[in-house]
């Protein structure tokens, strides 16, 4: 009866337990969303002039700050006329050269740890430098592009070498690459390099043994077997991780602020100032990589703590709520494209 | 130098059967498909098979049995080298398909595989449809040809008895299929690339007892055209399909032997006590 008495005591108290530990991890969700929400609505009430969480500046004017017009302009001096069109484009571009040269690299360096290299002591030690590598702060690669991409260890300051043309009138790249939307993808590529390498490898072996199996006893190449199975089958691991990668890019200031790129500029890459630009102008789009650039958050940099105007500081509020939003919009896009991707994918 | 491929030294073997080796009962006339000389076989430090000698006839069913880890599954896959893709293997001996060595440096292990077909204990089919796992096969060998290609898929599909259940839905994901229809499903990729051998690793061992029923009609029907070689854990289904069963233990095989005398008059101890159920 007491051994009962005793069961009944300890199965309450681990009932207890259980709840508790449950409340504990709800809470801890409850906090990170409570976060973006105060950070968002703070942001966006600032940005619409509804509302100063800083305190009300009589002295300031108040009005919307995120329209249509700060979408479509360049910066400015002058507050009410500044816009961020510029960011906007050089923060895409920068997106999609980034993406140019890392998803290949990344995927191929993937491949080749889970695929084709041999459990040693070599390839020990290049993941171990990989995982590494995660973590040297972005500024550190801010240093390393100065100084390969941007100045290319000064090989080609005496200006003898103008640069690579590009067989179309006088176009060129410049050598060495300077403060350009070059520097500046490659720079983020290394970044974001190990960060896509490690999230492929992950994706590759989720991919089940037995397709690799199956595909050989059928006689498929060990080429045949990766390019027309594997890959196929861990793609959705594999752009989520580059999305997410390419997320972090965007958000990224210091290397940039690092070699060189512009924090005020007025015109947009290539001098493409309308989108029908790109279909009247094409062969402009070979001058994309060399020209100079900014991206949004070093916009917002400029203008939360170089502008004397501290009506700038709506200004920054305004670029912030424009680049959590494109961020959203970016993960957003990743999670439809696991779903997507892997609805087929039930092992 | 031109390289040798499989099919090349399949072309020139000379005529005429290989010569008797006396080692082991040569159960039949038929000529010998597959063979293997002496077979010894390592994961890294540990021998796995001991001198394994048997030699299997065109257009039969080999059954091989034995209890958990007496290397049946490890002798089946020497015989299309997907022992290769393991770590650290080594092997001795000689594995001789047509009385061809297919360890021999010159043979290509691509030809090899599409020759010498597998079929694996759990069904894994391609996360793709239907008509894309069957062409998978043709496919990588180059076919481009749709019309071809569709031929091959149905063809394959009637051989494996699964056409009349999915002919309406060959674009629809093959993970959607059941387990034994899937297993249908890769018997039917292994006979698209017109193989000569198949080999199949406990195909039946995760279905159900109809769908097992239905893998071994299968069976019967694919050793007019094929030979096939088959690893099994279930002796009654080793006594239904096979014309042939060899006894593995410890990695050595103890009898090789006709189904029917291995099962009513057994010469081994070991194997009379295994197929009585007295052990494994």
């Amino acid at each position: 009866m007491s051994d009962n008495a005793t069961y009944q005591h300890r199965l309450r108290r681990r009932h207890m337990a259980s709840r508790i530990f449950a409340g504990i991890c709800l809470l801890s969700t409850w906090f990170g969303l409570f976060v973006l929400v105060v950070l968002l609505t703070g942001l966006t009430l600032k940005a619409t002039g509804i509302w100063d969480p800083t305190g009300p500046d009589t002295q300031l004017e108040t009005r919307n700050w995120l329209t249509m017009t700060f979408l479509t302009e360049h910066m400015s001096r002058k507050p009410e006329q500044s816009g961020m069109i510029a960011g906007v484009w050089g923060s895409l571009w920068l997106m999609l050269m980034t993406g140019f040269f890392s998803i290949p690299i990344g995927v191929g360096a993937a491949v080749y740890l889970e695929e084709y290299s041999k459990p040693n002591r070599f390839t020990r030690f290049i993941r171990l430098n990989i995982a590494n590598l995660a973590g040297v702060p972005s500024i550190v690669f801010g240093i390393l592009g100065l100084t390969v991409f941007s100045r290319m260890f000064g090989l080609f300051a005496d200006g003898a070498v103008r640069g690579i043309p590009l067989g179309i009138g006088v176009l060129y790249i410049p050598l060495p690459f300077g403060k350009t939307l070059l520097s500046g993808s490659l720079t983020l590529s290394l970044l974001i390099l190990p960060i896509v390498i490690i999230a492929s490898q992950e994706a590759l072996r989720s991919v089940p043994q037995s397709i690799r199996h199956a595909a050989l006893a059928l006689g498929a190449t060990k080429w045949q077997t990766i390019w027309h199975q594997v890959l196929p089958a861990s793609l959705p691991g594999i752009m989520t991780g580059v999305i997410l990668a390419l997320s972090r890019a965007i958000g990224e200031t210091a290397p940039l602020i690092v070699i060189g790129a512009a924090t005020y500029i007025r015109f947009n890459p290539g001098g493409m100032e309308r989108v029908t630009d790109y279909f009247t102008t094409p062969q402009t789009l070979l001058s994309v990589p060399s020209s100079q650039f900014t991206a949004m958050p070093l916009q917002i940099y400029e203008w939360v703590s170089h502008q004397p105007n501290p009506e700038f500081k709506n200004v920054a509020a305004a670029a912030i709520v424009v680049l959590l939003a494109i961020l959203l919009l970016m993960n957003g896009l990743a999670v439809y494209i696991r779903h997507h991707f892997s609805k087929r994918l039930d092992w | 130098m031109e390289l040798k491929t499989f099919e090349n030294l399949v072309r020139n073997r000379p005529q005429g059967s290989p010569a008797e080796n006396g080692e082991k009962e040569k159960p039949v006339k038929a000529p010998t498909k597959v063979e293997t000389k002496n077979l010894d076989f390592f994961y890294g430090p540990l021998q796995a098979l001991f001198n394994i000698s048997m030699s299997m006839p065109e257009r039969s069913v080999t059954a091989l049995i034995g209890p958990s880890g007496c290397g049946k599954s490890t002798y089946l896959r020497t015989l299309n080298r997907m022992n290769d893709i393991v770590e650290g293997t080594t092997l001795t001996g000689e594995v001789l398909v047509d009385s061809e060595s297919i360890y021999d440096p010159r043979v290509d292990v691509v030809e090899l595989r599409k020759k010498v077909g597998m079929v694996f204990q759990k069904s894994n089919p391609f996360p793709k449809s239907i008509f894309d796992n069957i062409a998978f096969g043709p496919r990588i060998g180059g076919m481009r040809n749709k019309s071809q290609l569709e031929e091959i898929v149905v063809r394959s599909l009637q051989q494996a008895a699964l056409w009349d259940e999915v002919k309406d839905r060959l674009n629809s994901s093959a993970l959607a299929l059941s387990g034994g229809q899937q297993q249908r499903l890769c018997i039917a990729r292994t006979l698209a690339t017109s193989p000569e051998v198949i080999l199949m690793d406990e195909p039946a061992s995760a279905l159900d007892p109809a769908s097992t029923s239905r893998i071994e009609d299968l069976i019967f029907e694919l050793k007019k055209d094929y030979t096939i070689i088959i690893v099994t854990h279930n002796m009654q289904q080793a006594a239904r399909v096979s014309d042939f069963t060899a006894f593995f233990f410890q990695g050595r095989l103890i009898e090789f032997g006709a189904t029917e005398s291995l099962f009513t008059t057994p010469k081994e101890k070991q194997t009379e006590d295994y197929i009585t159920g007295r052990f494994g």
